[in-house]
């Protein structure tokens, strides 16, 4: 036997079988999103029909029109909904990255006692389960008279995402050399300044990144959202989502087009942020 | 006060430590308050009676509430678990392509974006028993007759939550344990290679105590908001059929806001919170641990 000929021969079959891993794993990933792109684009006959409808027969773009032709011709007010996922995970996620800021700064660049305790306390504030915190802020916010406002919603989802922010920008402040601060300070720079002209400049696109991130989070919160909201007033897209099941029916189509209206923007974003994200969550890991 | 001067660190953190306190830690003292009285929205005269443990004590006898306590452990050690494996398995095909490695990455992240109740509500009709995917294309391979019950099932109901969870969360790992194979220095594989390591020694002995820091970054991330199952659930079968997919956190929400029994609530919401912190705080001690075994061999 040619061994030559037998160890080409298994060296091909391992690179088919890795292509065909590759190519299977991949469609696992995508066909949900494909699925719901496609359900969303096609009359509700066609999904509803038995024996199923493989290829597609006609495509619209009904259900989108319908959407955002407001109330009574779609349903519900999506547009509403949009304006208030909008407004609340914009200003909370400024006010969150603000503060992660400062938080990370200090995490990167100080020692300080209890300076690991501290962080692993931050970090399991995140961890309280969202409609365990509900319960009493649901309390809170009723005697305050901040439920189902915007106001309610931005500090709870500040709170959110401060940890990670915290997290997030504290390895992006560790990867800029501690020496060009100190550089900038010998050359009579305060430290005000060496940190606005030389770190943060440097840590930019991975605050950037954090922004994002904590964006999405608000973005996508649902266990608070859905009851700290009860009206259009504060509404928030994922639970608008809810808008569309009934007791006993869902409007499948109107929901995949819901669906792919709040995927677009994360979609977007996260392609932006994706190398940044990594580096940050990973920069402590190898250098300690 | 005079003379006093906060640190610089101090100082930057404070106001991190308001809002947390404000909206984190002020609200769970409240709410350990009132897992001590028989709290009922309907009556808020209930708030200033003092009951000792007995939200605990019913709790405790309580079999549902064992019963989703165990399943929600169960949920999340199959999941955290497969997700890992998955993870694993994902970033190693995708660190052996030779070409479109971008892409694949990008397409890698792809389930991340998805916030939790559309990942709940895609699967729901996906695994919709009469009209979903995943039943259509099984008829039509002709591989089953009947529809299958799905979401109706109490036990392919799981498996079906189980399986959204999973899709949801193995990019996590992903795109982390990928992160480590790349930054992973070449020269130790292929000294193991020269000495003579088979594959799986090099991947066992070599490339995994490398990568293991970066799985237990994704595992910590992962227990930060392992409740986030709670959208998927609530959305996919909201506990049902008949309480056989209740979790821990769909029991919160139930007893809560349809029952209005908010003491006992909030007395199991305790429950939650501390098996949250449980597994943050085990997976955090495990990447101090790996980044110190790091450290100390590279």
């Amino acid at each position: 036997m040619d061994e030559n000929a037998s160890a080409r021969l298994t060296r091909r079959a391992l690179t088919v079988a890795h292509r065909v891993g590759l190519f299977l794993a991949m469609l696992v990933i995508c066909l949900p999103g494909i699925w719901i792109v496609l359900s969303s684009l096609r009359p509700t006959v066609e999904i509803m029909a038995k024996p199923p409808v493989w290829i597609p027969q006609q495509l619209s773009v009904e259900a989108y029109i319908a959407m955002f032709s407001g109330i009574g011709k779609g349903g519900i007010p999506v547009l509403d909904y949009f304006r208030n996922s909008l407004i609340i995970s914009v200003t909370s996620t400024v006010i969150a990255v603000a503060i992660g800021m400062a938080g990370g700064y200090a995490f990167a660049r100080y020692r300080f006692r209890g300076k690991s305790g501290m962080f692993l306390g931050l970090m399991l504030t995140r961890t309280v389960p969202g409609i365990a915190l509900s319960l009493p802020l649901f309390f809170l916010y009723v005697r305050l008279g901040i439920i189902d406002t915007h106001i309610g919603m931005i500090l709870a989802y500040v709170a959110l995402n401060v940890p990670f922010t915290i997290w997030l920008i504290d390895g992006f402040f560790r990867q800029v050399p501690k020496d060009l601060a100190e550089a900038a300070q010998i050359d009579g720079c305060t430290r005000w300044q060496a940190f606005w002209q030389v770190e943060f400049p440097l840590a930019r696109p991975g605050i950037a990144s954090a922004a994002i991130f904590a964006f999405l989070t608000c973005w996508n919160e649902f266990a608070l959202a859905s009851q700290l909201t009860r009206s259009v007033n504060s509404k928030t897209l994922p639970v608008g989502l809810l808008d569309y099941t009934a007791e006993f029916t869902i409007d499948w189509r109107g929901m995949c087009a819901l669906a792919v209206v709040m995927i677009i923007p994360a979609l977007t974003l996260t392609y932006i942020v994706q190398k940044h994200l990594v580096d940050g969550l990973t920069s402590g890991a190898v250098k300690g | 006060m005079k003379g006093f001067k906060p640190s610089a660190p101090f100082l930057l953190l404070l106001p991190a430590i308001v809002v947390l306190a404000a909206v984190v830690v002020l609200p769970l003292i409240l709410s350990l308050y009132s897992s001590f009285t028989p709290f009922r929205l309907t009556r808020p005269e209930t708030f200033f009676v003092f009951v000792g443990f007995r939200n605990y004590l019913s709790i405790l006898s309580n079999a549902d509430f064992w019963w989703a306590f165990g399943r929600t452990v169960l949920l999340l050690t199959i999941a955290l678990n497969l997700e890992m494996l998955l993870g694993l398995g994902l970033a190693m095909l995708v660190e052996k392509a030779t070409r479109g490695q971008r892409i694949l990455r990008t397409l890698m992240m792809f389930p991340m974006m998805f916030s939790p109740i559309l990942v709940g509500f895609q699967f729901k009709f996906m695994f919709n028993d009469n009209i979903g995917l995943v039943n259509n294309a099984l008829q039509s391979l002709g591989i089953t007759e009947d529809a299958i019950p799905w979401l109706i099932e109490g036990h392919l109901a799981f498996i079906a939550i189980a399986i959204a969870e999973i899709w949801s969360s193995t990019s996590i790992f992903a795109i982390l344990i990928l992160a480590g194979l790349l930054a992973m220095p070449k020269e130790p594989i292929e000294a193991a290679r020269v000495d003579g390591c088979t594959p799986w020694q090099t991947f066992r002995y070599v490339t995994w105590p490398f990568v293991m820091p970066f799985a237990y970054i994704a595992m910590t991330i992962r227990s930060l908001d392992v409740a986030r199952a709670y959208d998927i659930v609530k959305i996919m079968t909201d506990g049902g059929p008949a309480g056989r997919t209740e979790l821990l956190w769909t029991l919160v929400g139930r007893t809560a806001y349809s029952d209005a029994r908010m003491g006992l609530a909030n007395a199991m919401a305790y429950f939650s919170i501390l098996l949250s912190i449980a597994f943050t705080v085990y997976f955090y001690n495990k990447l101090a641990a790996a980044r110190a075994q790091i450290g100390a061999e590279w």
